[in-house]
């Protein structure tokens, strides 16, 4: 092992972290005079800028594209030994990181609620990096240790808001469900490491398929734990009761990180189990496209971690579409309302991960879907802050009238409510199609049909309660029709993500071809 | 040159919404400016179209990687539809000259369906064509439940649902044929030639079906019709009626029918004489036909009794699509066309003439106020309206259903039996309607008079004549010389059946 390749492997973090160290000096040090607007100002341009150069240096380090960088930190030996990975889905994941971590910065701007600028500036640029690892890690040690960087950011960062009680609430339901998911995570890696005797996915999917320990219940207890554990990342029920709370109480650049960045991150964590998982059986498929679970022809064989693994997150999928959907017609708080929709896409995500390919299609698919969901949301939530701080509140009747009080802004909520209920022509509609064409591709048997039909159907009960919203803001008559002022940045902000949102409706190739131009052509 | 009615119409649904709002009369002009354009293009792609087959207007990849191709194309069917889009969008924007309030958001709504139901018709990727099906479902909402009237609220969240449902169902067939036929287009043609098996086309085929058919007012999924009609402004109940519902029709048939040949073929087996899909939706259809017109007999509310009667007409085209040879499937696309337009003359009558001046559409008052004196053109047009509607000689829809019922007949003669108990009822809730209306016999007192002279009705107005000689107009031209449209419907429907189906 080398320390100079580990270093250029990590030089995106590496910046991340320079970053929020500049961030604290500069606020601490040389600001602490200065006024609050201007404190916000410079330090959210400084995380900015940290991940526009973070976004440069992986581009100088882990290019070129069209060449996965295999096991560039490794042990001689091959893929099997990687630790951090790059190159394919992890560079996508990474920039959409940085680029996501970026927009929720700038939609920091124009907020109040704290008077520790730069702290919340350098723990989100921590958390940050945490995602980052994560996004690249094939280790069980760096997936927990970059997982828990992630996490701990984001239960600070949750409980920013001091002066609010519902931000301590949200912060400490989220840290005590977390560290005890953690502590799940934790001890199913455990297990694995003692079945299997190594700490790498590769390695342990591998070992699952050696005589002495194949087949054994402990692997189903261990990725039960596992699930669980990742589960509580997503948002995915069973183990989401943390999101509604999390959603409605924390501060909005925080809510709009958790609820992009971090999902980015975790979801690209899923998709490099897969990938492991599927690695190690492509062998014994050379065509590269596994059908993890096949109906016809001869029984399946056994295939390592792969069907019971699936069968973990299909039921996480199946029941998160149900409650994030059910349970959202009945909000009347529209942050809770985003947080049950973020299950309900959540779950239509882990359908993807549940039948995936090895072939590039589902991640690629998958990736599709998480970044313009998470592109989605952040403007959702900025639209969110901004009429809760016109109307102290984020309920639905605050929302009255909002075509008239500010019309851009309703415009922008019209179009990404729109997307999230996954209307095209605009990219939430292809983000659906794309995962769901995915999943029917790897396998048209009846289970995943089945699964498909009803994601689809219950995107049709989404439409009702993103209806609810639009119709406040576009029907009903208002009850205030003061003007909403909105700071300039985040109006640049959020327009610019609605113009994403529908241009990259329109052309849905673009953001395809990005994503596959970082696959080596097959 | 077709494409750009779908393009002028988008357009001018974005200028609408960004030009400064107060200039209302600005805004209609514009308005009917884009409709007149559109039009216009649809007549000219009519013409220069004549005996000509199907033809490619524009072919470019749009999502490579997954075989999705914008392709526009259009034959005699399309062609016919894209012209009745034309006329129910000028006739739309010329009966809601009245509108005052948020007026730019209004016409900017109508355009974008208007530009959503083109699309439709134009398409010739299965995916493009849910893409447009599905744009055309949110400006509905709005129209609807902005400027709406009776339970618009309600109404309006209905029928968005509705129709949700069913593109939802729409969507699951098309995954599943795309996923089924492994082919790496999206092209209509392309899945066609998929041959899908049989026993997929036997479970996707209703399915599809189906969930075009909700917009088409297929019975017992009809029940957002009347309520959504009732319930939307008057150009929007003429859109729904005229046009939208033909959305669903037209699904049916390029999409239900002609990529699913084998789903109509018998099961093998019979429950009480029924043995195919093609016997289970040819009795809906006739149940909805005799069941719109017996409920639009007991109406109490005038713009109920067109909404039921759009139900009824509705069940017709689905009656000839299910005939499956050359006369019934013609007369069901005719039955499109005219429906379309006398449906729209109808809701213009019954929303803007008359409920504008007398504010109540309850057929018990209007009873009273000696609209047949009072309101003359109203009354007239009605009649000439009416007479459409009940598919008197002469006019489009006897065309229509007449080949709807010699094509049913050839299959079924029973069904033509019960239709034509629809047809006899559908002659008597006209005539309930016009006399109620218009022709009651009650004299006026002479306080009545005075009050009467007292409070007159507006004048009617040039936008509301234009419209109106318009629509009836069309309707008379087709009755008399179906030739025009059948010219070009004919050999549409001859492809078509050659290429698959029975």
């Amino acid at each position: 092992m080398n320390y100079a390749d580990l270093f250029r492997v990590t030089l995106p973090e590496t910046v991340l972290e320079v970053a929020a160290l500049l961030v604290l000096v500069v606020d601490l040090g040389f600001l602490r005079k200065a006024a609050l607007k201007t404190r916000v100002a410079v330090a959210a341009l400084l995380g900015v800028v940290g991940c526009g150069a973070a976004i440069l240096v992986m581009g100088s380090s882990s290019f070129p594209m069209m060449k996965p960088l295999d096991g560039v930190m490794n042990i001689p030996g091959g893929f099997e030994w990687t630790v951090l990975d790059g190159g394919g889905y992890t560079s996508v994941a990474q920039i959409a990181i940085l680029m996501l971590t970026a927009l929720t910065l700038l939609l920091f701007i124009d907020s109040a609620f704290t008077k520790h600028v730069g702290e919340f500036v350098a723990v989100t640029l921590m958390a940050a990096t945490g995602g980052l690892l994560i996004a690249g890690a094939q280790d069980l040690l760096v997936i927990f240790v970059g997982l828990e960087l992630l996490s701990l950011g984001l239960y600070i960062m949750t409980a920013f808001s001091k002066a609010s009680g519902k931000s301590a609430e949200a912060a400490i339901k989220y840290y005590l469900f977390g560290g005890m998911s953690a502590s799940f995570l934790l001890f199913g890696f455990s297990y694995l490491y003692g079945l299997t005797g190594s700490t790498n996915l590769h390695q342990i999917v591998l070992g699952s398929l050696t005589a002495n320990s194949s087949g054994s219940p402990l692997f189903y207890v261990a990725l039960v734990l596992i699930a669980a554990g990742l589960g509580f990342k997503v948002a995915a029920v069973p183990f989401h009761l943390w999101a509604p709370d999390t959603y409605e109480g924390a501060p909005a650049p925080a809510a709009a990180f958790i609820a992009s960045v971090s999902k980015v991150a975790s979801f690209t964590l899923f998709i490099s189990i897969g990938t492991a998982i599927l690695h190690v059986v492509r062998d014994t498929y050379p065509t590269g496209f596994v059908t993890v679970f096949s109906t016809n022809g001869p029984p399946p064989k056994y295939l390592g971690l792969s069907f019971p693994w699936m069968v973990a997150l299909a039921l996480m999928a199946a029941a998160s579409m149900l409650v994030g959907n059910l349970a959202a017609l009945a909000q009347v708080s529209v942050r809770r309302l985003l947080a049950y929709s973020a299950i309900a896409h959540a779950g239509y995500m882990l359908l993807g991960l549940a039948y995936f390919s090895y072939s590039p299609r589902s991640a690629e698919a998958i990736l599709y879907y998480v970044l313009t969901y998470g592109l989605t949301t952040i403007g959702a939530f900025g639209v969110i802050d901004v009429v809760q701080r016109a109307t102290g509140s984020d309920r639905m009747d605050s929302f009255l009238g909002l075509h008239k009080r500010n019309p851009a802004l309703a415009a922008v909520l019209l179009v990404l409510f729109l997307s999230l209920a996954g209307i095209p022509p605009l990219v939430g509609f292809w983000a659906k199609f794309n995962l769901f064409a995915a999943v029917l591709r790897v396998s048209a048997g009846p289970v995943p049909f089945a699964l498909v039909a009803l994601a689809v159907a219950l995107s049709a009960v989404s439409l009702y309660y993103y209806i609810q919203v639009l119709k406040r803001a576009y029907v009903m008559p208002a009850v205030d029709e003061t003007p909403i002022k909105v700071h300039p940045v985040t109006m640049i902000v959020l327009v610019g993500i609605a113009a994403a949102v529908v241009l990259l409706g329109i052309f849905p190739a673009v953001l395809q071809g990005w994503i596959a131009s970082f696959y080596p052509v097959m | 040159m077709l494409a750009w009615t779908i393009y002028i119409s988008f357009a001018g649904a974005l200028l609408l919404a960004l030009i400064p709002k107060g200039n209302n009369a600005g805004a209609r002009w514009l308005a009917l400016t884009v409709a007149v354009f559109g039009l216009a293009l649809g007549v000219a792609g009519f013409v220069g179209g004549m005996g000509h087959g199907l033809e490619t207007i524009v072919d470019l990849p749009w999502v490579p990687l997954m075989g999705v191709h914008y392709l526009l194309a259009a034959d005699g069917i399309s062609r016919v539809l894209v012209l009745l889009t034309g006329l129910a969008a000028v006739a739309g924007v010329l009966f809601s000259w009245n509108i005052e309030l948020r007026t730019n958001e209004f016409f900017a709504f109508f355009l974008a369906l208007i530009g959503g139901v083109y699309g439709v018709f134009l398409s010739y990727d299965l995916f493009l064509l849910f893409v447009f099906y599905e744009i055309a479902i949110v400006p509905k909402y709005f129209l609807i439940a902005i400027w709406g009237s009776t339970r618009r609220e309600y109404a309006a969240m209905k029928l968005a649902l509705y129709s949700f449902v069913g593109s939802a169902m729409v969507l699951i067939g098309l995954l599943a044929a795309y996923a089924t036929s492994g082919s790496h287009s999206t092209s209509l043609i392309a899945l066609h030639a998929a041959n899908l098996p049989v026993s997929f086309q036997m479970w996707c085929f209703p399915l599809v079906f189906v969930g075009f058919g909700i917009l088409a007012g297929m019975w017992p999924f009809h029940t957002w019709a009347p309520t959504g009609h009732v319930a939307a402004p008057t150009a929007a109940s003429m859109l729904l009626a005229g046009v939208v519902m033909k959305l669903g029709a037209y699904g049916c048939l390029r999409v239900g029918i002609w990529l699913f040949p084998h789903g109509l073929d018998p099961w093998g087996f019979s429950i009480i004489g029924i043995g195919s899909w093609r016997d289970v939706f040819a009795v809906l259809a006739v149940i909805g036909i005799v069941y719109g017109a017996l409920v639009a007999l007991a109406q109490t509310d005038f713009k109920f009794v067109i909404g039921y009667s759009s139900v009824s007409h509705m069940g017709f085209v689905l009656l000839g699509l299910m005939t499956l040879n050359q006369v019934g499937i013609t007369g069901a696309v005719m039955q499109m066309f005219s429906h379309g337009v006398i449906a729209g003359l109808l809701f213009a009558i019954v929303g803007r003439i008359v409920y504008e001046r007398t504010h109540t559409r309850q057929l018990a008052e209007l009873e009273t106020m000696h609209l047949s004196r009072r309101l003359p053109f109203a009354a007239w047009a009605f009649v000439i309206a009416g007479m459409a509607s009940m598919g008197l000689p002469g006019f489009s829809g006897f065309v229509a259903e007449f080949q709807v019922l010699i094509g049913a007949w050839a299959v079924k003669p029973w069904w033509v039996v019960a239709a034509g108990v629809g047809i006899v009822v559908g002659v008597a809730y006209t005539w309930r309607a016009l006399q109620k209306a218009f022709f009651s016999d009650g004299k006026a007192s002479v306080h009545e008079l005075e009050k009467e002279r007292a409070h007159p009705f507006a004048a009617i107005t040039w936008p509301e004549v234009t419209g109106v000689a318009l629509l009836a107009s069309v309707s008379l031209a087709v009755g008399l010389y179906p030739r025009i449209l059948l010219d070009q419907i004919e050999p549409a429907v001859k492809a078509l059946l050659a290429g698959g189906v029975q």
